[in-house]
This record gives structure tokens, C-alpha cells and sequence, in this order.
């Protein structure tokens, strides 16, 4: 039976509710939340400021270093050990990538700007929303950037393609396939793909343009969420 | 290796790139000889392999052990693939705990045979919740001379197919002197091929110097029936969706030329 009807009744590239906002930690020198169903992001942004340790200091330009926690409460399953484990070292590496190729440091050389991304609450698409989150938190920062960057996961549910899959569809008895990807907000370019399950090339095709297509909704929150706090601001 | 070594071999690399050449003569889509499988190179390991790709070598061994099941798989054993970039096979790696390009390798290897069910994890099982084989797989670099995803996830793939299951006694220990002549459940064979592009073009299988002349990467894992199981961005680069799906093709294709190469 092929998956014709979303679990919680979206349409195939129906995204869940989203919320974002800046500036929600005053001592951070930026910072955002973004929220998308059941899943949330707090991002922090510190810098650019002196590396520590220094030996990684790059005299010819700044470099963005990113933590990516799910604090121990917020899986879906038993505790979480608090402590970096393999998997969220490797999404803290691959968010680096993902923002990477839109910030400019090159003005702040030996300097680092580090983004610490907390979760308190999740169902699946946590590394896109912290991307989406710390992309906001650099804006907020004022850090150049030369574009924003948006993430969603897409995938296929028993060969139906959909978009921003909840943990109970990655769950789903069946063939099944997350992708997240993160594009710049601009030019589409995609700065994030993984993909793990089972999927064609068929299929990865028409996901990733379903990616394309969803991404404006995305920045959308995210312009949305910059205007607000910026439009606040005293002239 | 000194940065200005590098410096000068990335430059190179590049404007060869730009013409769609290499300096080593090869074509973007071709590998480098000869490919080579050696199995049951150690004795003290469930299954071990040692694979060599042009000048890169890389060994993996499994070994099995009888373990309780996780709480939430009752009723299944595991697998977990571990690897280690070792200060014996380059200059670029020091001792001390798994850095990250060793976490990444170990990882996206892992990904790519866990997600297409290479190994039927509910076939280990012994005694629900009880007793049950987790299958662990240490890949370690030999020499680095380029390309360890591809040599990795062969050597993975090719080390399950050695493995032969160790003798339980009447107690229930494992001799691990003595080996049955059963084989783990595997239900196909999965190769992880990474695609790299350097100077705006793909190629395939690079050495160390295109390996740092590279600005992105994706890993494909994939089944003889063309189905993909994990895919892995890497890189500081951006890519179109065009680009994705020739990498893809390119992988796939890949793939069935490696795995020409399992027996």
C-alpha cells in the first residue's frame, strides 16, 4: 500500500509549523530560535573573537566552529548521555559546511566565530533546524554573509516523496529515505546533502527539487523573524 | 608534508583539472591499478581483508562477539564499524583518539551498509533479549596515498564476506581459536563510491594531492540493483542538482565496476 496520506495529514510537500526568532539570548553576540513542529533549535553565536586553543588560529581569515547538542531529555527514546558523542560531532562538522561557503571572514583573520546550537525538544530534521537556527543567529551577529542559508530533510515514505519527515515517518514500516539538504537562500546551491534508507535515483531527483521549491518557505521565517528585531530597534 | 608542498601540488592539480586532465595520465573516470581484495590476512579476526587501491592500503577485521540486545532491538544483534587513521600510513596523522576525518569515514561507512540491511541484524539474534552476535568491523589505513572511502568501504564489504563465525562451547563461551564454517547472513553487497570534484570537474578515485585541491565530495552507497542507501556531502563547496545527479551516475556505475571485484 503505497504511503498516500501523511501521518499527520500534510500535503507531500506540506511543511510542519514554523516559528523563528532573534536575539533570544542577550549575552550571545547573536542569536535565534526556530521552531518547526515538535522539533527546536536555540542557536548562540560567540565572535568573532580570539581561537582558543590557538594553534588553530588561520591568519589569513576567521573560520566558523560549530557544537551541535541535543540536550539529554529531548530524544524520543531514553536518556541522552550528555558529552559529544560521534554523531553529534559529525553534525557539528557538516553544519560548519553548510554555512560555510556564505560567510566572509576574511576581514577577521586569526579569529573564530563559534555557534553553539541546543535542542530542547525533537522530532527528526534537528541538524536542518539548527542550520536554519545558527544561519539566523549569524545574521543576527551582523557577521558578513554573502547569502542566507535554509535546510529542510526530504525524503520518501514507501515511494512517496514528501518533505520536513517527522521521526514517526522515518519510523515508517517500510521503504524509507531522510535527505536533509541546505541551499542558500539566492541561488539554490545546496551546501548540506545526506541522505540515508532507501531511495532511487528516480526519487532523489524529484526530492531534491521538492527541497528547491519548499526552501523560500523556509527563509521566509527566517527574514521574517530578522525584520522583526531590527524594525524595533530606535532609528 | 609542508604547506608549501601542498600549495604547489593543489595548483597544479587544478589548472591540469581545468583541461580535464591528471597528472598521473588517468582519465577523471578511471581508477587507479591494480585493485586488490587479499582475504583472511589475520588469523585472530572473525574476517579480515587487506585492499589496495593503486598505492592505498587499507586492512579491516571483524570480530564477533555474544552480547544482551539493545533494550529497543530485543530481538537483534548489531554491527558497528569503527576506523582508525594511523601515524604508520601518513605523515598528516598524529597518535591519540579518532580525529574527524576518521569519525566521518567510520561513519558514512557505516551508514551505507547499516541503511540497506547488508547484514539481517534479526539472524544474529540467539535468545530474545538475552543473547544475541554484534558484528564488530575496524577498518585502519595502511598508507593513505588517496581515497580511503572507496578502499574503506571495500574493504568492509569484503571482510563480512570473510567472516566465518567463531565455536560456542556447550556452556555458551566462545572459542574464538576454533571457527565454524558459517558465514554471516549477508543479503547483498553495498559499495560506498565518493565522487570528487576538482577544478569544476568530477572524477573519480583521487590521490592525496587531488584529494587537497578538491572543493566538494559526495559519497553514494549503493546496491548491485541501483539502490541508494547513504549519500554524504563533504567539502566546502556548493552543488547544483545537476551536478548531484551526474555524481550519482557516476557512482552508480562505479559501484558496479567494484563490485566486479568482490567475489
Amino acid at each position: 500500500m503505497a504511503y498516500t496520506e501523511r501521518l499527520d495529514g500534510r500535503k507531500a510537500n506540506g511543511l510542519r509549523e514554523m516559528s523563528g526568532k532573534v536575539g533570544v539570548i542577550p549575552n550571545a553576540d547573536g542569536s535565534a530560535e526556530f521552531r518547526t513542529g515538535k522539533t527546536w533549535a536555540i542557536a548562540a553565536v560567540y565572535g568573532p573573537r580570539e581561537v582558543l586553543p590557538r594553534f588553530m588560529a588561520n591568519p589569513k581569515k576567521g573560520f566558523i566552529r560549530c557544537q551541535y547538542t541535543m540536550m539529554p531529555f529531548s530524544g524520543t527514546g531514553e536518556r541522552i548521555r550528555p558529552g559529544r558523542s560521534r554523531r553529534a560531532q559529525e553534525i557539528a562538522m557538516v553544519m560548519d559546511k553548510a554555512l560555510e561557503p556564505v560567510v566572509d571572514l576574511t576581514a577577521f583573520p586569526n579569529s573564530v566565530v563559534d555557534i553553539f546550537v541546543e535542542l530542547p525538544q525533537t522530532d527528526a530534521g534537528t541538524r536542518c533546524a539548527a542550520i536554519t537556527a545558527a544561519a539566523m543567529a549569524l545574521a543576527d551577529a551582523g557577521i558578513p554573509m554573502r547569502d542566507m542559508v535554509c535546510s529542510v530533510s526530504v525524503g520518501t515514505v514507501d515511494g512517496t516523496v514528501v518533505a520536513d519527515l517527522t521521526y514517526n515517518e522515518e519510523a515508517f514500516d517500510g521503504h524509507v529515505s531522510d535527505i536533509p539538504v541546505a541551499m542558500t537562500a539566492r541561488n539554490k546551491e545546496i551546501t548540506l546533502l545526506q541522505m540515508d534508507g532507501h531511495v532511487k535515483k528516480e526519487e532523489l531527483k524529484i526530492a531534491l527539487e521538492m527541497a528547491r521549491d519548499v526552501m523560500s518557505k523556509i527563509f521566509d521565517v527566517q527574514k521574517k523573524a530578522l525584520v522583526a528585531k531590527f524594525a524595533e530597534v530606535p532609528q | 608534508m609542508n604547506t608549501a608542498m601542498i600549495t604547489f601540488n593543489k595548483n597544479t592539480v587544478l589548472a591540469l583539472a581545468k583541461e580535464g586532465k591528471r597528472f598521473d595520465g588517468r582519465k577523471l573516470d578511471e581508477y587507479r591499478g591494480p585493485i586488490e581484495i587479499e582475504s583472511s590476512i589475520s588469523k585472530s579476526a572473525e574476517g579480515s581483508v587487506k585492499v589496495r587501491i593503486g598505492d592505498t592500503v587499507v586492512i579491516a577485521g571483524v570480530k564477533l562477539s555474544l552480547e544482551k540486545p539493545y533494550p529497543d532491538t530485543p530481538n537483534q544483534g548489531g554491527l558497528m564499524i569503527n576506523a582508525e587513521l594511523t601515524p604508520l600510513s601518513s605523515s598528516r596523522y598524529e597518535p591519540g583518539p579518532p580525529q574527524m576525518p576518521a569519525i566521518e569515514l567510520a561513519r558514512v561507512t557505516d551508514r551505507g551498509i547499516r541503511e540497506s540491511h547488508v547484514i539481517d541484524t534479526k539472524k544474529l539474534c540467539i535468545t530474545k533479549g538475552e543473547k544475541a552476535w554484534f558484528v564488530m568491523v575496524d577498518i585502519v589505513s595502511v598508507n593513505d596515498a588517496g581515497n580511503l572511502f572507496d578502499a574503506a568501504g571495500l574493504a568492509v564489504m569484503a571482510a563480512l564476506k570473510d567472516t566465518k563465525f567463531p565455536v560456542v562451547d556447550e556452556e555458551g563461551n566462545v572459542n574464538y581459536k576454533e571457527h565454524t564454517d558459517e558465514s554471516l547472513p549477508i543479503a547483498k553487497d553495498t559499495l560506498s563510491i565518493t565522487i570528487f570534484r576538482v577544478g569544476g570537474n568530477l572524477l573519480v578515485d583521487p590521490t592525496v594531492e587531488e584529494e587537497d585541491a578538491c572543493d566538494t565530495r559526495l559519497t553514494v552507497s549503493s546496491d548491485a540493483t541501483g539502490v541508494i542507501s547513504a549519500m554524504q556531502k563533504g567539502g566546502e563547496g556548493t552543488m547544483t542538482i545537476d551536478e548531484v545527479m551526474k555524481a550519482v551516475d557516476l557512482a552508480l556505475d562505479k559501484a558496479n565496476f567494484l563490485r566486479g571485484k568482490l567475489q
